[in-house]
């Protein structure tokens, strides 16, 4: 009898169909893992075995843990089970701790309420929990609160609430995705840990195959809410039998094709960066004594050919994102000064920055945050278009916002859509549509694929490289994924406690990094092949 | 916190500066002179000359507005033109009425509210919630001074349960002082309690949404607890700020409801103070209330800090 088995599980919210026929068995002391992109119904799959779905929702077939059935049991019954015998660890560690209760109540909570003990004796044993997941209490005392801690260590409190009383199964919900990749690599060691020591079973829900790869002894890759193909890891991905399968690890590890231009080289840098240093005031303890500020970055000097690709990787929180925004002339440096095109652009006001706006446009992350829900497609997209000397009118506007939509793969007829009608992929193609229309020189990109699923990232990317090859666009991405600095850069910086560790040819410093923190960040780096080689020759 | 508390402080003081400022002015433009209007039509012009002298009218406007400012710092609030007693014997009798009469009705409709809210919000979209928001609605649409009415031909001329009007004094005992208060401040807090009961209603649905509340549900809790322990302390700082501009519109709300009960409170005096143009009284009234208001507001901010932990360390 397997720890947990699902079959035929089928799931319905009001008349939309969420989950068909899925089959899902998971022994103890097994890692499987459960991959798909988003909407694929992962996340409603976990939801299924805690029994806190939606109200609308209705499910079908089978869901039996430790050979109890879970859709027919009582409320009651899933309480008991859910945080005794099933924890469950979520992907927003940021959102996932009540802000006004500290890391000690939350742990202990659970522990009180399965197994009735007195405050003392929960305390102590969240106390030793929160040890194991690695917050010692000299440091993170029971009575910290979720905001004095970072994103990593939110989750690690999650884990202990989840881990506290020793689960028989632990669902954990895309657990790394909002963590930078050495963060990543921590918390998948802990799991795997925890899952060697109490023969815990581990469902692991991924979009991300490597991951999936590394940790996963069996894995089962759903679409649609189908399953598609299901099986031991390294077979399933080394024979790569079903075409999705196939088609997922290629997007995976796609590389986009990009023809290099070896273009005159033009009179000077770009963009160059001096000295660049931004302090931030910290909060002071004392009346007399003031502390000192925090520098997030420390004395960065670069400098960018025209039409030249290059990553700025880093650890969150490194002042990576710090140094783009004063790159775009949305903050103030302390000291440095940076020059665009050969003009000296900090301290300027905004009027004299016009220019220097135009030529230097900005994709952030979220493709759902960055539009407001109200306005068309066209107003949103020929925003930037008020930095020209010379206001179109409404016919070049639209002209030129037409232009820009064809330049990302969109059909001019868009323009007339709001943003809601566009899915994810094609939203972060509109914010590329905002970006190019005032055809600038050089393009900020913070994160500009971290939140897309991997046949979406795929062609974003080679949107992207080729913008960059046909247009002569200079990038800088932002970003704490080497694989989108592999795939799209000439050159890479790291970045380490606001200063700037080591830059090079990007093939070289992702093959032979030499500073400590280029080492950390391609140690940690999930990869697809690499890890499937290694579960090969685990098994012989 | 500290410097946040003081901060807060003397913002508070310099909103009271400023008030001090725009209530004397408003009452100088004011038609009407209090001297002619204590004396009556028929009085000579040198009567009210000579009263006009007595009550300082006759000093510049800026001397006379320091008067009164230097008084309200020593609690003089100066004397009543029509009553001819210390404005601060009138305020101090006046709100041995008032005060219980607001604290009552805010307690009330906090009693009334937050109990509502949270049913309504753990019953979301249910025959019950509609019910219950139902009735807010019309508590929200109907006037206070209407519902009072309403109120008194029910419980005082039909069924005789307590008395249609008047308050017969703390002397008379603590009940039927209690009785006298009963219908006038339920008239005050049903309005406000069916706000109340929306806020805390959508702020506990917005809270219920949150990713920490299946965090709580993951762990085994019941999703009662979870409502109780988790969500409802999440959602006190919306339903706290409007409670405290609810407090502002409830000591206005007491001068007409005073006027509909007969009762012999603040709002009454002002309501009269006005129409008497006896403008030193309204003056220290209202300053008063001003101050009130301050104060509530400043225990709003104060009780934030208390809830929210992260706020404890802003500055």
């Amino acid at each position: 009898m397997s720890l947990l088995e699902i079959e035929k599980l089928s799931l319905d919210i009001g008349t939309l169909p969420i989950l068909k026929n899925v089959d899902l068995a998971l022994e103890a002391g097994q890692v499987m893992g459960l991959v798909g992109e988003s909407g694929s119904g992962k996340s409603m799959t976990a939801l299924t075995i805690m029994q806190l779905l939606p109200e609308a929702a209705r499910a079908t077939g089978s869901v039996r843990f430790d050979g109890a059935e879970l859709l027919s049991a009582s409320e009651e019954r899933m309480c008991a089970l859910r945080g005794d015998d099933i924890g469950m660890v979520f992907q927003e560690p940021m959102t996932a701790l009540n802000p006004l209760k500290t890391i000690g109540e939350q742990v202990a909570e659970g522990i009180r309420w399965h197994t009735g003990s007195n405050r003392k004796d929960a305390e102590t044993l969240a106390q030793r929990m929160l040890e194991r997941v690695g917050l010692p209490a000299e440091r993170f005392p029971l009575s910290r609160y979720p905001h004095e801690l970072s994103g990593g260590q939110r989750q690690r409190v999650v884990i202990a609430i989840a881990c506290a009383l020793k689960p028989k199964l632990l669902i954990a919900d895309e657990p790394t995705t909002a963590l930078d990749v050495v963060l990543q690599a921590q918390i998948l060691d802990l799991l795997r840990d925890l899952v060697d020591e109490n023969r815990m079973g581990l469902l692991l829900i991924s979009h991300d195959l490597a991951v999936v790869t590394e940790m996963a002894d069996r894995i089962t890759i759903l679409r649609n809410g189908e399953v598609m193909e299901a099986g031991d890891t390294a077979e399933t991905l080394s024979a790569q039998v079903h075409p999705y399968t196939r088609q997922l690890a290629m997007a995976s590890m796609h590389v986009p094709e990009r023809t290099r231009m070896h273009r005159a080289v033009e009179a000077g840098p770009l963009l160059e960066v001096k000295g660049i240093t931004r302090d931030y005031p910290v909060r002071r303890d004392s009346l007399f004594h003031r502390p000192r500020p925090f520098r997030a970055v420390d004395d960065v000097s670069f400098a960018m050919a025209p039409a030249q690709s290059v990553a700025l990787v880093g650890r969150s929180g490194c002042g990576k994102s710090t140094l783009a925004r004063i790159i775009l002339a949305l903050d103030k440096p302390t000291a440095g000064t940076i020059s665009f095109r050969g003009d000296e652009i900090t301290g300027r006001d905004q009027a004299a920055l016009r220019p220097a706006r135009r030529d230097m446009q900005v994709i952030f992350q979220d493709p759902y945050g960055s539009f407001d829900p109200r306005q068309k497609i066209e107003r949103l997209v020929a925003e930037p278009l008020h930095l020209l000397d010379k206001r179109p009118t409404a016919g070049e506007r639209r002209e030129r916002v037409a232009a820009a939509l064809h330049e990302v793969g969109l059909q001019p007829g868009d323009m007339d859509k709001y943003p809601h009608e566009f899915s994810g992929g094609q939203r972060q193609r509109l914010s590329i549509a905002r970006a190019v229309i005032t055809r600038p020189k050089l393009i900020v990109a913070d994160e500009p694929v971290s939140a897309l699923d991997v046949s979406i990232r795929a062609q974003i990317l080679d949107l992207l490289a080729d913008l960059n090859s046909r247009l002569g666009i200079a990038f800088l991405f932002i970003t704490h994924d080497l694989t989108v600095a592999r795939a799209i850069t000439d050159e890479v910086m790291v970045m380490d406690e606001g200063r700037i560790v080591e830059t090079g040819k990007t093939g070289d410093v992702l093959s032979s990094p030499q500073s400590a923190a280029a080492r950390a960040l391609v140690d940690a780096a999930p990869d697809l092949h690499r890890a499937i080689a290694h579960r090969m020759q685990e098994q012989g | 916190m500290t410097a946040y508390l003081a901060k807060r402080l003397l913002i508070g003081l310099a909103t009271l500066v400023v008030a001090s400022v725009v209530v004397f002015a408003v009452l100088e433009i004011l038609p009407g002179d209090p001297a002619r209007l204590m004396l009556g039509m028929n009085a000579t012009e040198d009567a009210v000359l000579a009263l006009r002298n007595e009550l300082g009218l006759n000093q510049g406007i800026v001397m006379r507005y320091l008067t009164w400012t230097g008084g309200l710092l020593s609690l003089d609030f100066g004397r009543s033109y029509t009553y001819s007693v210390p404005v601060i014997e009138l305020i101090r009798e006046r709100s041995a009425v008032s005060l219980p009469l607001a604290l009552i009705a805010l307690a009330l409709s906090t009693a009334i509210a937050i109990p509502v809210g949270v049913f309504s919000a753990a019953r979301r979209g249910r025959p019950a919630d509609t019910v219950a928001m139902g009735a807010s609605q019309l508590g929200v649409a109907v006037p206070n001074f209407w519902f009072a009415l309403l109120l008194v031909y029910v419980f005082a001329v039909w069924l005789r349960l307590v008395p249609a009007g008047g308050f017969p004094g703390w002397g008379a005992g603590l009940w039927p002082a209690l009785k006298a208060l009963i219908l006038p401040a339920v008239a005050l807090a049903l309005p406000q309690a069916a706000i109340l009961a929306r806020v805390t209603r959508s702020a506990l649905l917005d809270v219920l949404g949150e990713d920490f509340i299946r965090t709580a549900r993951a762990k085994g809790l019941p999703r009662r607890t979870v409502l109780w322990r988790h969500a409802l302390r999440n959602a006190m700082l919306p339903v706290v700020t409007i409670m405290g501009l609810q407090f502002a519109f409830l000591l206005a709300g007491t001068i007409i409801i005073e006027n509909v009960f007969y009762l012999p409170g603040l709002g009454r005096l002002v309501f009269q103070a006005i129409n008497q143009r006896d403008l030193i009284v309204v003056e220290g009234v209202v300053m008063l209330l001003v101050a009130t208001v301050i104060v509530v507001n400043l225990l709003v901010d104060l009780s934030y800090a208390i809830v929210d932990p992260r706020l404890r360390h802003r500055t």
